[in-house]
């Protein structure tokens, strides 16, 4: 009896994982595939949603409304033909994300790897006191900040600069929070055996918490990336110049247009988060994970 | 702090590793910090006068602000607990032995890398008055909801913030649950402590530092809702979903430094206030368990 309720139990968790599970990918599975749909088919699905004028739901009949199709009826690649080679907006764009994204995270990693190692192993007169400030000042959103940040960039004469946004990215506190906290875990012990060995508090950084925190430096640049291949607020108040707009900006204003294309480019721009996070999908999670067990 | 901390005679040395971050924290962070105090306190951003406290009175009574304010206050109470209970149910069912639990714990964090931009095409044909949930509630004989449009709109926002954050989440109470060794949870058993006393005596108490690292996770997310917002439904979406961000980022448009300003401060000392109290709950619980 026990047993057989057990069982029961069981294939409960599994559907409700299951139905998670699907609910989850759904909005991935829908944009990816309808980006290899031809414009026909988009217009069928979509139209309810993108003709206002169709718009009025009196209309009894249920095709006045947008449904997800998820297997195309033809496949085609116009979709991909007209975002990668008949506008090239698409592809400055992207380039103008990766400018953005790329110093940021190399910045960020190297600036926050030395300063965890500080705030986790060594020690110096008001850390928990800094260290709690800088969580306070991470959990700030952006607009906190803003105006003398805007400020600053008009004096130091980047406005309508990608510096203006990399500088403080580069800075921001959370890669320091997440490695530290990673760092805690390493045991002391490393590092007092190789200090008898006589290594300096340089070697013992390179040697030994470097090698050690490498899934943890793996996690936060992939999380770093991710958020900043993402933002929207920085470039829409500090760039106005559109040719120097990210894509997440761009994205948003086709939605309203072309939608077709709009698939096509959202695929494409999804790319390069996702297969990084399949590639490194282990370090993401091991990072996740040790970073997390101590508060 | 719990770990001993090794002792550096050559104390410069520790300065070699943070001078970068303090550098360019102090520049890009705490500097904007406190000249954007002091904004708050004068009339004008150039060559302005000091008023006092009188900036903030005036925002204090301001409408627009004030629902900002109770948004996103809403929002951050509704979808924070939201989260925490929602991950941590489905970390304790990945924490069994499942056919194929790697694989939905892929699932699961895969929103977290798709970029915004590239699903709210989704959202919107989903959300949208002639969309596809409408159409579902017009097949079973109801009249469609604007849900972008209406107070439903905050439900919106929250499947969003639940649909992108979840599975950090969970990967995070997966990992605390892993670590709580099995003796504990066995030796309570003897000891006739029942299932439920079992999880909230046990499992709960040692989950805590990972509950005080999603919390913060959490919060943070929260507030990074407002990009889908805006990518939703622009700079001025529904009342309901009208949130603080929206407001300082329209103040900002509007040149109305000192109302942006003031508004950011009140956030600030909002959000500095739970921490610093999530903080002190956070060290006594871990220094009861060590």
């Amino acid at each position: 009896m026990l047993n057989r309720n057990h069982r029961i139990k069981k294939i409960l968790h599994i559907t409700v994982l299951r139905v998670l599970a699907a609910l989850f990918i759904f909005p991935l599975a829908v944009t990816v595939t309808n980006s290899f749909m031809s414009e026909q088919e988009i217009a069928n699905n979509y139209d309810p949603v993108a003709d206002k004028n169709l718009s009025s739901y009196n209309d009894d009949t249920a095709n006045h409304f947008a449904r997800f199709q998820l297997i195309p009826d033809v496949v085609v690649l116009k979709q991909y033909y007209n975002v990668l080679i008949k506008k090239t907006q698409f592809l400055f764009m992207f380039w103008n994300s990766v400018l953005i994204t790329f110093p940021i995270v190399i910045g960020q990693t190297i600036v926050a790897t030395l300063a965890a190692y500080a705030f986790a192993k060594l020690k110096f007169r008001g850390r928990n006191f800094l260290f709690v400030f800088y969580i306070i000042v991470m959990l700030m959103p952006f607009q906190v900040t803003l105006v003398p940040n805007y400020l600053m960039a008009g004096q130091l004469g980047l406005l309508n600069s990608r510096w203006s946004i990399i500088l403080p990215g580069i800075f921001s506190t959370f890669g320091v929070f997440l490695l530290k906290q990673y760092m805690e875990q390493i045991p002391d012990s490393y590092i007092e055996a190789a200090r008898v060995d006589g290594a300096n508090q340089l070697q013992i950084f390179l040697k030994i918490i470097l090698p050690m925190s490498k899934a943890g430096i793996a996690a936060m640049a992939i999380l770093v990336f991710i958020d900043n291949w993402n933002m929207v607020e920085q470039p829409l108040i500090f760039l106005q110049d559109a040719a120097k707009q990210p894509l997440s900006l761009y994205l948003s204003r086709i939605i309203d247009g072309e939608k077709g294309l709009a698939f096509a480019a959202s695929t494409l721009y999804m790319m390069p988060a996702l297969l990084n996070f399949l590639y490194a999908e282990k370090y993401l999670l091991e990072g996740i994970r040790l970073s997390g067990i101590k508060g | 702090m719990r770990t001993g901390k090794l002792k550096t005679n050559n104390g410069y040395l520790t300065w070699l590793f943070l001078w970068p971050s303090l550098l360019g924290f102090s520049l890009f962070y705490l500097l904007p910090f406190v000249t954007g105090f002091y904004y708050s306190l004068v009339d004008s951003p150039i060559n302005g006068t000091f008023v006092g406290l009188h900036n903030y009175g005036a925002l204090l009574k301001n409408p627009s602000f004030l629902s900002a304010l109770a948004n996103t206050a809403k929002f951050t109470l509704i979808c924070v607990p939201l989260n925490m209970i929602l991950s941590l149910g489905v970390a304790l069912l990945l924490n069994q032995k499942l056919p194929g639990r790697n694989l939905f714990r892929t699932i699961m964090i895969t929103p977290l890398v798709v970029p915004v931009a590239s699903v709210v095409l989704v959202w919107q044909a989903f959300f949208d008055l002639n969309g596809v949930l409408n159409s579902l509630i017009h097949a079973l004989g109801y009249p469609p909801v604007d849900w972008m449009k209406t107070n439903w709109s905050i439900m919106v926002v929250l499947v969003g913030y639940l649909w992108k954050n979840t599975g950090y989440s969970v990967i995070l109470f997966l990992a605390g649950l892993q670590n709580i060794p099995a003796e504990y949870c066995e030796v309570a058993r003897i000891d006739g402590a029942s299932r439920r006393q079992e999880f909230f005596r046990i499992t709960l108490v040692y989950l805590t530092p990972t509950t005080f690292f999603v919390f913060v996770i959490s919060i943070i997310n929260s507030f990074k809702v407002f990009r889908e917002t805006y990518l939703i439904s622009g700079e001025y979406p529904h009342n309901s979903i009208y949130m603080l961000q929206h407001y300082m980022n329209n103040m900002f448009m509007a040149l109305d430094y000192q109302k942006l300003t003031s508004a950011a401060f009140i956030m600030a000392a909002f959000i500095a206030a739970v921490v610093l109290v999530l903080f002190i709950v956070e060290r006594k619980i871990s220094n009861m368990i060590n």
